[in-house]
């Protein structure tokens, strides 16, 4: 396949883990973490853990909007699916997203509510333009990647002047959720991050400036294939060697410095940072979401629908916010694989393919096997 | 048809609720629809179930629903998909199907016009599959109550003397044959689903495999310990079935599985994995080692194996993994779905 098989050939990943290899050096520990769940699938997928030597280990982070969407939030968007004038329109992995008492989106509309799968935010765009008399709502979600589609969809909504047309904004932004890892007291200790690719192309390179120059950490960005992974690993721990960190753009058939303008401004006109957020996994983090400026308020759902903040509890025996910093491990958790899995997922990490948990649970945990024979 | 029967207005007509009624109009439609495009001895005797000559030894019996959505897709459509799949269900046992049995739960206003599509693509499959739609049913239910059309199967076949396909029969060091490429069907049912469009048209695989079977036999005979269709849940799905019946684990070598081009950028383009996807007219077998290159060589002179690929093998595992070489060099399990495979948002 053009453009993908390029970046899965076999001979390049084998060089390429023999440099790492030779590069890592012995005497010491290399702890990256991956931010982007996109990172975290492609690691599971390829297998990419049997090509690193054991003292380079790779965190998973939390760099999956689906995870890291609290369950209240699903809560909020499961009574708006049950009121009868409202087609809820989602991208099709939040469909199983579990909210309070395992609930989900899924469940709602066996029961009876109207939630559309969608491909595109202009699907939604053109069931409210077939469904005047309902009220379509757009459950928004994702990072910077995702923001500018839906600031597409909503400048379509003003200038078709759809008055049944409202979106439930739940956009959260990359650098303030490294921000709060790196801050917290309990983070494992990290030497590195390999920055998501897709945000990138949007904010560019230089938002990840500060955690290079002020905290030391090396940034280096990846596309999402596994050569990109695996050359972003030998870039960062030759970073390391040289006591250098900066920002690397391993991503520049597609990331720029300065990321898309056009697309920034755009998000910059029709969004505003919320005072905090709620992340599952993570806790309440300031400034690190977004929702829609007053001049849009007419098509925001949370005020349309008078909707109020459901704040509910994480499990307390989910260990998700430890595997999140990288404390713990997946097996680590007592109900890894037997109350969690993909079928069950309890916590974030379990919730899509990307968590760290569902990865290691989809993908990897026959090496949990073979560790047990060895030792 | 008798002289009392009107004929169906095929162009603009469609099925309303008399027609499930029992009365004249039910008749018209089994007669100037079902009958025509089924066209055989046994239907045309008009009872209410047909008998016909039962061989000497083992028969296999399936039944099976089909539900899809869209019902017309490339490559085929719901009434072509009822008889590939339910003969592929017979086949799987190594046995040559037979006779068929069809149902229809059909929903008020569904037009004629694509009843009859249906119908005859059913009679063509048949016909070319060189078995007979024997006996049926027809339902009408109120407009909501159903998709469009469901159908309802059920096959039986013949097993030749000495076959007795089975996954407990399957051995460590037993090989992993795939009759061709994986996800055709799944994918061509999702581009017309979602309205997607791709520079090159996915074909629906949907076809029977009871020829290509039978050439296996010849060249296996019993060293074939079992064979699957890898339906919904695709070959990812049918491999676990397996290591579960089997109490074995499984290697896949994932360069040797055959995915056409479109097909995995489609998969890309929708973050699914072909392993996942659904396929109507390719098969896997497991095959005792000394005989795999044998059977192999059958498939491949086999129209619809000429892509067969040994991707595998059996192995003892206590914990049943079905485990893969990826091509990149790293290691995998392939897994069970989780519930319906779902595109990612990123």
């Amino acid at each position: 396949m053009k453009y993908a098989d390029e970046f899965r050939d076999k001979e390049l990943a084998t060089g390429l883990a023999r440099a790492i290899r030779a590069k890592a050096d012995p005497a010491r520990a290399y702890r990256f973490m991956e931010f982007c769940g996109g990172h975290t699938h492609a690691i599971a997928r390829y297998g990419l853990e049997d090509m690193l030597p054991d003292n380079v280990r790779m965190i998973h982070g939390p760099g999956c909007p689906v995870c890291v969407l609290p369950a209240g939030r699903i809560d909020m968007a499961t009574a708006l699916a049950e009121r009868a004038e409202v087609i809820l329109c989602v991208y099709g992995d939040l469909m199983r997203v579990p909210g309070s008492r395992g609930s989900s989106l899924l469940k709602a509309k066996a029961r009876g509510a109207d939630v559309r799968m969608v491909y595109s935010t202009l699907d939604a765009i053109a069931l409210a333009e077939q469904n005047p008399g309902r009220e379509v709502v757009f459950f928004a979600i994702g990072f910077e990647t995702t923001t500018p589609p839906t600031a597409v969809m909503i400048r379509a909504a003003e200038k078709k002047q759809l008055s049944n047309f409202t979106v439930f904004c739940n956009h959260v932004l990359t650098p303030p959720a490294m921000r709060a890892i790196l801050d917290s007291d309990d983070t494992v200790e990290i030497d590195g991050f390999v920055g998501p690719a897709h945000v990138s192309t949007v904010i560019g390179t230089e938002p990840y400036a500060p955690f290079a120059r002020d905290d030391g950490k090396p940034v280096v960005i990846a596309g999402f294939e596994p050569l990109d992974m695996m050359q972003a690993i030998l870039m960062l721990i030759e970073q390391v060697n040289d006591g250098r960190h900066e920002v690397e753009n391993q991503y520049r058939r597609a990331v720029t410095a300065s990321g898309n303008q056009r697309a920034i401004r755009e998000v910059a006109e029709i969004f505003e940072l919320r005072d905090q957020f709620e992340w599952r996994g993570l806790g309440s983090i300031p400034a690190s979401a977004l929702k829609l400026r007053p001049a849009f308020a007419h098509l925001d759902a949370e005020l349309r629908f008078a909707m109020s903040e459901l704040v509910v509890a994480d499990n307390p025996a989910c260990e998700c916010p430890a595997i999140l910093r990288g404390l713990k491990k997946p097996v680590d958790c007592r109900l890894f694989g037997t109350a969690c899995t993909p079928e069950t997922p309890i916590g974030s990490c379990m919730v899509s393919s990307e968590g760290a948990c569902a990865a290691h649970w989809t993908y990897g945990r026959f090496r949990d096997h073979q560790r047990r024979l060895a030792s | 048809m008798s002289m009392h029967q009107r004929r169906l207005d095929m162009k603009n007509g469609c099925v309303d609720l008399s027609h499930g009624a029992g009365g004249r109009a039910m008749a018209q439609l089994i007669a100037g629809l079902f009958h025509e495009a089924f066209g055989n001895e046994w239907l045309a005797r008009g009872n209410d179930q047909s008998a016909f000559d039962v061989a000497a030894g083992r028969m296999v019996m399936t039944t099976d629903g089909y539900v899809v959505s869209p019902l017309f897709f490339p490559g085929g459509n719901i009434g072509s998909l009822a008889v590939h799949g339910t003969v592929n269900d017979i086949a799987m046992a190594g046995a040559r199907p037979l006779y068929l049995s069809a149902s229809f739960i059909i929903e008020e206003g569904f037009a004629f016009s694509d009843l009859k599509r249906i119908a005859d693509a059913m009679g063509e499959a048949a016909r070319e599959a060189g078995i007979a739609i024997i006996t049926g049913d027809t339902k009408v239910v109120e407009r909501g109550k159903a998709d469009g059309v469901f159908i309802s199967t059920a096959g039986v076949g013949v097993l030749p003397d000495g076959l007795d396909l089975s996954a407990d029969k399957a051995r460590p060091g037993d090989r992993v044959l795939l009759s061709g490429s994986l996800g055709d069907h799944g994918v061509a049912i999702m581009s017309r689903r979602q309205n997607l469009t791709f520079d090159t048209e996915i074909i629906s695989d949907s076809a029977s495999l009871h020829g290509l079977v039978a050439d296996m036999v010849a060249a296996g005979g019993a060293g074939i310990r079992l064979m699957r269709d890898p339906t919904r849940g695709g070959v990812a799905a049918t491999m676990n079935e397996i290591a579960q019946q089997s109490n074995l684990g499984f290697r896949l070598q994932e360069e040797a599985i055959p995915v056409k081009p479109a097909v995995a950028a489609a998969c890309e383009l929708l973050g699914l994995d072909p392993l996942h996807v659904a396929n109507e007219g390719k098969l896997v077998a497991v095959v005792a080692p000394e005989l795999a290159g044998a059977v192999l060589a059958a498939m491949r002179a086999h129209p619809l194996g000429r892509d067969a690929a040994d991707i595998g093998e059996a192995v003892a595992d206590d914990h049943r993994f079905v485990q893969m070489a990826t091509s990149f060099g790293g290691g995998r399990i392939v897994d069970w779905l989780s519930g319906e495979q779902l595109p990612r948002i990123c």
